[in-house]
């Protein structure tokens, strides 16, 4: 956190000086335009910034020294995987012939030809994805995890349609990540909350109650965001199908099973994955991402246009004429640059790799859960898949300390901390996931932290609640942003 | 194990610690719930899953002399732009909850939005969407949530392949969309304005159109605004170098595809969707917004803003379900804007309109070859009609390693000859002049074969 | 904090009436509850509501709460200057902190409502 952490932020156009430039101008070599009409110019050019390229790397370098990504150090984001990022897989997406690649090639006569090679990154990343889930095939166009819901839940809409069905509900759990509801709403139907039981599962009593006619699906992370695995996750998804409903999978917690279990086995209709965290493409500060969505064979003919498929002649071609599908979700085929990183993720791994993935997730959970358990309280004191959740104990509430200054004691201690206050039905909740790349070392200087930090919290409380002090600004005011409302310089 | 720190003797210590066993880490999934040996392959090392997708590579050809657009452009990216965006501390970071430790992610994001202000001529900016498509969608919902109104009018000189996807977007939701024919490439004033009524939420307008054609709608801005419509239009970001911004139009949205702020074209994506608006309006524009405030000490910070409107405390109430943005994207775009700067970006937009214009005059005067549309004040693309279906003849172009354009009949009945030509900075005159004689080549080639 | 001159709602929001007119708001313990209040998005005038719609939404920095109209009538202020100062709600909810003003329909709910010994009542059970 050094590189002018003292010095008042400054804003790039701020830095400007009329006159710099970065780039030299390319004399045109053909004359001038005659096809631009005057009155539809502008006066004068926007107020970009003029500065030297020096300036602008000196800016961008900077401005990196005031964050924190996987690179930096331990990032245990509760539901976002924070896995480390393969460097190699950076170096083949700029790779010419794919980063060069027009989207448009292959809807010119005879241009699919010209992008074999990416279709077939495509098409062995369905087949890979399709064996790891269980899934009949993949679409690869929807471009982070929360347009793979959406897209879910149209194909689910598609399919009930096509049946004549009038459904009007889609079922949630309350632990559910805020996108369920969002994605469900969004598509037209009316959300209906589960609620968990006391071991922080889908309550099953419950959810008997809600189902009927009018439900449309329902929309499960398995394991949950309390990084439980709801063994009777199999009664669930028969329940729904028995009133004609769609079992969906949200996929955000896929790394704690990847390899061992798949969702299509529990009865699973649709299921997304997240390319970003289970299959360790960058998070790039939030997005890009890719949300590819799998279904079972009685829903492949919903799947949204185009799909990759492989000709009599052994070549790969788009197919469009698809009459049942839900149409475009994305002008191409998806997040190319992405589903090409998580190929190369996909095949380093191989069969053992992924064991090896949710062994080492499941390990690493339970095993900093153990260290922290006797110190801090536990919202369900049991094993854990990839996450667990625990909350300040009570000894630390009384010292008046709140979950927000753990994770900024955290922060002076050279740790990303983990998500807090979500999920919502635990109080104080601190979501951590350690994820399978981390080693031993890590997770016990980790522990040591937030077990320095529980002896701190009831002898010197004020040092947690006046941290983070090794940061370049301490806890901005939000209340300011909200009301004062600043959000572009013009 | 790839990727994996823990040696076994750790994970032995580990377990035992823990109190557990190997069997026991899965023992809540119930056996028959368990897969059997998944079908997958060895894993590869790095140097064996390089060769392999190096071989894979080859297998494209990335490479030819291209005039493909429609709305995705290869234009030039400074070396400066994938340095600085690849380091690790901006790309392996997630969503900037943490404040402190998401400065660098969190400033560029409101540079990002600032930038795109000062582009587009408007007061409030996001810090992106997924990309031009679902950007254009996500402003049409924002306009009927403003105006509480459930009919769109959408012309078709915007890009088909959003028009599609607006399509499958609406088929669930009861939204009334109202496609206008377009006419002599322009915007028929005549058919839109017969279209706009009282129940009119959002007209959707592109510019440069998806011709390439330049128009300026601030008669249309008036008439919808007269009839409590929005006006939104979709930009090409680059175009802005030079033309007047929608902003100066009376656009209530602008929206677009940010591709060619410095993305390459990667078959597709990621790619970059920017919406902005009206300041009045911010609290129904959707997705993640950055706002400038001030530390404990005082000291200037950026934190995101506006959040009760998200998903994660919404819920199903929320402006969408947009969770992530597509932040490193947006890092791409503000710094190759900042690179490129005042007078670069006018200067590349000046470049590229100049090549098409001469590719215009070059191609235009090849026997049988003529404009489509009479309008002829364009950008850096323009329609051609040949004598014969344009999807042949650019078939046969390939062959001579030349994308030489997009054949329109693919989305518009009607316009089975017509070819969508478009331009870059990077074509040389040499390129033009190639691409002129390929052309007259494979015309005069199968006029000679008897074919028409 | 409960005056006696009002009515209450489950879902706490006061009522204020005096004739046919009703003035409504959120209680002490809402705003307490939804913390520094960042921005009020106010009813439409003119429309019309049954008990239950939602008339309003609060936001704070992090949460945003719906408000729902307790009884049936048209709306026919809205408290314009929580548009330039929402801090009202927090600083004086009982007084500039009010949020619209109705006219009652003829079977508006009004009696339905809590008062303040039942809503003091409510609080109690609900710590």
């Amino acid at each position: 956190m050094s590189g002018g952490g003292m010095n008042e932020a400054k804003l790039i156009f701020e830095k400007s000086v009329e006159g710099r430039r970065a780039t030299q101008k390319t004399p045109s070599d053909v004359g001038h335009s005659v096809n631009l009409n005057p009155d539809y110019l502008r006066e004068a050019p926007p107020e970009l910034p003029e500065l030297s390229e020096l300036d602008v790397v000196r800016h961008f370098t900077e401005l990196s020294t005031r964050n924190f990504g996987v690179d930096t150090g331990f990032y245990p984001l509760g539901s976002c995987t924070m896995k480390y990022n393969p460097k190699v897989t950076e170096r083949i997406a700029a790779l010419p012939d794919f980063a060069g690649l027009h989207p448009l090639l292959p809807q010119l006569r005879l241009g699919g030809m010209l992008t074999q090679g990416a279709l077939e990154v495509i098409w062995r990343t369905d087949l890979l994805l399709r064996e790891l889930t269980g899934m009949a095939g993949f679409t690869m166009q929807p471009l982070a995890g929360a347009h793979g819901e959406l897209t879910g839940i149209m194909i689910m809409a598609a399919y009930h349609r096509d049946r004549g069905n009038s459904k009007t509900t889609v079922l949630v759990p309350d632990s559910a990540h805020g996108t369920n509801p969002a994605s469900a709403a969004i598509a037209g139907y009316d959300v209906v909350s589960v609620p968990s039981d006391e071991n922080g599962l889908m309550d099953l009593d419950a959810l008997r109650e809600q189902v009927d006619d009018r439900t449309a699906g329902v929309m499960l992370t398995s394991p949950n965001t309390l990084g439980l695995f709801n063994p009777r996750v199999k009664e669930i998804c028969d329940l729904i199908h028995s009133v004609d409903g769609i079992a969906y999978y949200d996929g955000a917690n896929m790394n704690a099973i990847v390899g061992r279990a798949r969702p299509g086995d529990f009865g699973f209709d649709i299921v997304h994955l997240n390319l970003h965290k289970t299959f360790a493409t960058p998070h790039g500060g939030g997005g890009p991402g890719s949300g590819p969505v799998g279904v079972v064979e009685g829903l492949l003919p919903f799947l949204p246009v185009s799909l990759v498929v492989k000709r009599e002649d052994g070549t790969l071609a788009l197919e469009y004429d698809r009459p049942k599908s839900i149409g475009y979700i994305a002008p191409f085929y998806g997040n190319f640059g992405i589903v090409l990183r998580a190929y190369v993720y996909l095949l380093m791994l191989g069969r053992d790799g992924f064991l090896g993935v949710s062994e080492n997730a499941v390990l690493n959970a339970n095993y900093l859960r153990t260290k922290l358990k006797d110190v801090y309280r536990q919202a369900y004191d049991r094993l854990c898949k990839h996450e667990f959740v625990i909350s300040p104990s009570k000894a630390m509430e009384e010292k008046g300390i709140r979950a927000v200054d753990i994770a900024k004691a955290l922060i002076d201690r050279g740790f990303h901390p983990p998500t807090v206050y979500f999920p919502t039905i635990v109080r104080e909740s601190m979501m951590i996931e350690p994820v399978e790349t981390e080693s031993k070392e890590t997770l016990d200087d980790f522990a040591e932290a937030m077990l320095e930090i529980a002896r701190l919290a009831k002898e010197q409380p004020e040092v947690l609640t006046g941290a983070p002090r090794s940061t370049s600004v301490r806890r901005p005011d939000e209340t300011k942003a909200a009301k004062e409302l600043n959000i572009a310089s013009l | 194990m790839p990727f994996i720190a823990n040696t076994d003797e750790q994970r032995r210590e580990m377990l035992e610690q823990t109190g557990l066993s190997a069997e026991d880490l899965f023992a809540d999934i119930p056996p028959e719930l368990r897969a059997e040996s998944l079908d997958l392959p060895i894993g590869m090392n790095e140097q064996q899953v390089s060769g392999h997708l190096e071989k894979l590579a080859e297998k494209n050809h990335a490479r030819l002399v291209s005039f493909l657009g429609g709305g995705f452009y290869d234009h030039f990216i400074p070396a400066a732009v994938p340095a600085l965006a690849s380091r690790g501390e901006f790309a392996t970071a997630y969503t900037p909850y943490q404040p402190e430790l998401a400065q660098g992610t969190l400033q560029a994001m409101y540079e990002f939005q600032s930038a795109v202000c000062r582009l587009t001529g408007m007061e409030v900016s996001n810090a992106s969407l997924y990309d031009g498509g679902t950007a254009m969608y996500e402003a049409m919902m924002m306009a009927l949530r403003i105006t509480r109104r459930n009919r769109v009018v959408i012309d078709e000189t915007v890009n088909p392949i959003y028009r599609v996807m607006i399509e499958s977007y609406t088929r669930n939701l009861s939204i009334d969309l109202e496609q206008t024919c377009c006419g002599e490439g322009q915007v028929s004033r005549e058919r839109i304005f017969e279209l706009i009524d009282e129940n009119t939420g959002a007209v959707i307008l592109q510019n440069p159109n998806f011709f390439g054609i330049i128009d300026d709608f601030h008669d249309i801005a008036e008439y919808a605004h007269e009839r409590g419509a929005l006006l939104i239009v979709s930009v090409y970001p680059i175009s802005l170098g030079l033309h007047k911004p929608p902003g100066e139009m009376g656009a209530d949205i602008v929206c677009g595809e940010g591709q060619s702020l410095g993305l390459p074209l990667s078959f597709g994506g990621p790619y970059l969707g920017f919406i902005a608006g009206r300041k009045k309006h911010v609290r129904k524009m959707p997705g993640r917004i950055i706002g400038e405030t001030v530390d404990t000490d005082q000291r200037r910070s950026f934190v995101m803003t506006l959040q009760p409107r998200e998903q994660h405390i919404r819920r199903d109430k929320a402006t969408s379900n947009i969770c992530s943005n597509e932040s490193l994207c947006a890092l791409q775009a503000v710094i190759y804007l900042s690179l490129m700067g005042k007078q670069g970006l006018a200067e590349t937009a000046e470049l590229c309109a100049d090549k098409a214009s001469y590719a215009y005059s070059r191609l235009t005067s090849i026997p049988g070859v003529e404009p489509h549309f009479h309008a002829k004040w364009f950008f850096n693309e323009f329609v051609l009609d040949l004598p014969e279906p344009a999807a042949e003849v650019i078939g046969r172009l390939i062959e001579k390693g030349l994308a030489a354009g997009f054949p329109l009949s693919r989305y518009y009945r009607g316009m089975e000859n017509s070819i969508l030509i478009s331009l870059t900075e990077k074509r040389t005159k040499e390129e033009i002049g190639y691409l002129a004689e390929a052309l007259e080549g494979a015309l005069e080639g199968s006029q000679a074969g008897g074919s028409r | 904090m409960v005056p006696g001159d009002l009515k209450y709602s489950k879902n706490h929001e006061w009522v204020r009436v005096e004739g046919n007119t009703a003035t409504i708001g959120i209680t002490d313990f809402a705003q307490e509850q939804l913390g520094e209040v960042t921005f009020i998005e106010l009813p439409a005038l003119k429309c019309t509501v049954s008990p239950g719609n939602q008339i309003a939404t609060a936001e704070s920095s992090k949460a945003a709460e719906d408000i729902y109209t307790p009884i049936a009538g048209t709306i026919t202020e809205v408290n314009e200057e929580l548009e330039d100062a929402p801090e009202q709600v927090n600083e004086d909810c009982y007084g500039s902190g009010w949020i619209c003003k109705m006219e009652l329909s003829g079977n508006s709910g009004v009696d339905k409502l809590l008062s303040p010994e039942e809503y003091q009542d409510l609080l109690e059970k609900s710590r």
